[in-house]
């Protein structure tokens, strides 16, 4: 692999972007050498590192990855007040004290169950008799970021395998340890933990990100499989995957669409994360060759052409993690809604003023292509800080919404039209 | 001497009430960890000048067996949100640890700090190892835990909060981590 240093990389970055973006991109680019009296330029990085692109300067040395709070926020603490909606529609809080808590899935019996990433449980928000209570109804589990529900039964996927539990809600109080369906996967940590869904072809969709920031990798990494629901079947589904942790797929012509987050380090402005289409199986997406369709990557693109691997059908924004995403397929909200993708962005850290950490409405054209994003829910960053981070967003039967929050431990309601007094 | 130090440890937290202040509480934690915060025993941290909320989510791993060590699973087992809290803002009250009196091995030191810029040790942890909000303070920490974090983070026998560690740790040869930790305990 070609390796240089820090001071002919940024020669080799302004070169690689220049015709490619525009004049404000290549101005955000580190021209200038560490500052001086710095220590001499240290010795490439190794391959693989997750800080291969970093540059050596102070604004770079400010940016980490943001960790949330392990606690969650007690209901009186969450930042409810802060939270904007368009007008007509109105948030509360639907359930709190579930930390870490990110993917959502809704049973048929009205139960929403809660996925995490960092601590080791499933949570289950439960309705019963106009009450609503938490349980958690699995620990022990290695970051059990995905869950999915169908025909009774819940999935739950942890970083290296899939397991269900039959006929969930008939046993919330007393449920039965999970049972393995599928655990042919790789162990990385880096983009190991994984979103997961039921496609309209009653397959189980699992994706495998790529294990680093920016890395070459086996066949068993960079994309998203597919199987049936008892973890048979397994085959590739779509190929170049950097991290996606949302799909879903659109009403109309059930195709699927998936968020995908950019690489780091590459500079503030891009790559921006992607929303990408799936028109058939076997598709490769470029990562980590071509990012956001356009961009050769500095340092693995070489000899690679983005013509060769299917573009996004829009940006999402340089770092702004864009994660869960699902159709609006309700009657609650206005019409304008109709078939519009809600995509939870949780917000960028390697990026020196912080973007996304919002809900956004992207609205297809009639061809499925990108018309518009608009923000729909924000607030939860504050002077360059997060208040608050938005994982997952989820539809209820009623046509409400349901947005998932990791930082607090939390899931807001999102309904149009007079407030009425939720049940408690 | 260690396990009854463990034991006299675990004996006083489980009587401890309330009404006794952070500093009275916290006396069974400094027995292993150093009076001071500055710990003399064998691969236990040194927790002076620790970042809180670093502090408070490792309180939180081992409550929740999250991360396992049985003598910090069994401390924390009983403490409430508020006293992980009130014992994370303590760490960070106490002094940092110093500096070792002899300068270190001048070659050893090259060769750690060299690892430490070519890995971009400080973009996370800051330019004097001193740590950020969930990022620990590593400068001065024992070389003996350093070590074994790093080759833990390595096999990922150890998990971390997040991914992070595991990553990094994945791009460098076990090898070099006597010199990274040697290094980082030695930094001044």
């Amino acid at each position: 692999m070609m390796r240089h240093s820090s001071a002919s990389r940024s020669l080799l970055l302004a070169g690689a972007f220049f015709g490619a973006f525009t004049l404000s991109a290549i101005a955000q680019q580190p021209a200038s050498p560490p500052a001086a009296g710095a220590a001499p330029t240290a010795a490439p990085l190794p391959p693989g590192s997750p800080m291969i692109g970093r540059p050596d300067n102070e604004a770079a040395a400010k940016l980490a990855p943001v960790a949330p709070p392990p606690l969650p926020s007690a209901p009186d603490k969450l930042p409810l007040a802060k939270l904007k909606v368009p007008a007509g529609f109105n948030i509360e809080v639907y359930a709190a004290g579930m930390a870490n808590a990110r993917s959502l899935a809704q049973g048929d019996k009205g139960t929403v169950f809660v996925g995490s990433r960092l601590v080791d449980k499933v949570y289950a928000i439960v309705n019963k008799d106009g009450k609503r209570s938490v349980k958690v109804i699995a620990s022990g589990l290695y970051r059990p970021n995905g869950v999915a529900f169908k025909d009774g039964t819940l999935y739950i996927a942890e970083l290296s395998q899939v397991s269900k539990i039959d006929k969930i809600e008939d046993v919330l109080d007393n449920p039965p340890k999970p049972t393995v369906i599928y655990d042919k996967l790789p162990k990385d940590e880096a983009h190991g933990w994984k979103f997961i869904a039921i496609g309209p072809d009653n397959k189980l969709y699992v994706p495998v990100g790529q294990p680093g920031n920016n890395v070459l990798h086996d066949d068993a990494h960079g994309q998203i499989r597919r199987m049936n629901l008892d973890g048979s079947g397994a085959e590739v589904y779509a190929l170049g995957v950097r991290n996606s942790v949302g799909f879903d797929w659109n009403p109309e012509n059930k195709q699927m669409y998936f968020t995908d987050n950019g690489r780091d380090w590459l500079s503030e402005t891009v790559p921006e994360d992607e929303l990408n289409r799936v028109t058939k199986a076997g598709e490769d997406f470029g990562a980590p060759f071509c990012y956001q369709g356009n961009i050769i990557d500095q340092e693995l693109g070489w000899g690679k052409n983005c013509k060769d691997y299917t573009a996004p059908v829009g940006l999402m924004g340089p770092h702004t993690a864009a994660l869960g995403m699902r159709f609006y397929t309700g009657s609650q909200f206005p019409k304008a809604y109709k078939n519009a993708i809600f995509i939870a962005r949780h917000g960028s850290w390697n990026k020196s003023q912080k973007q996304g950490g919002d809900v956004v409405v992207v609205k297809l054209n009639k061809d499925g292509t990108v018309k518009s994003m608009e923000p729909f829910l924000t607030g939860f960053l504050e002077d360059n800080k997060y208040v608050g981070r938005p994982v997952d967003v989820m539809l209820l039967k009623d046509g409400s919404m349901l947005v998932s929050d990791d930082w607090n431990g939390a899931v807001y309601r999102i309904t149009y039209g007079k407030p009425k007094v939720a049940a408690q | 001497m260690r396990k009854l130090a463990i034991t006299v440890a675990l004996a006083s937290l489980s009587f401890s009430a309330s009404a006794e202040t952070i500093q009275e509480r916290a006396a069974p934690c400094l027995a292993c960890h150093g009076e001071r915060g500055s710990s003399e025993t064998e691969n236990t941290p040194s927790l002076g000048g620790q970042q809180a909320p670093y502090a408070l989510i490792q309180l939180f791993m081992f409550r929740e067996k999250l991360r396992t060590f049985e003598p910090m699973n069994e401390m924390a087992k009983p403490l409430t949100d508020d006293d992980l809290r009130a014992f994370s803002d303590f760490i960070a009250s106490l002094p940092k640890p110093a500096a070792p009196k002899d300068a270190g091995d001048a070659a050893r030191m090259a060769r750690g700090e060299g690892l430490a810029k070519q890995n971009r040790c400080n973009t996370c942890h800051n330019t004097d190892y001193s740590g950020k909000d969930n990022v620990p303070r590593i400068a001065n920490q024992r070389e003996d835990y350093l070590a074994k974090t790093l080759a833990e983070y390595k096999d990922n026998s150890r998990h971390g909060y997040d991914a992070t560690m595991a990553d990094v740790m994945g791009a460098i040869p076990k090898e070099q981590i006597a010199d990274l930790a040697y290094y980082v305990a030695h930094v001044r």
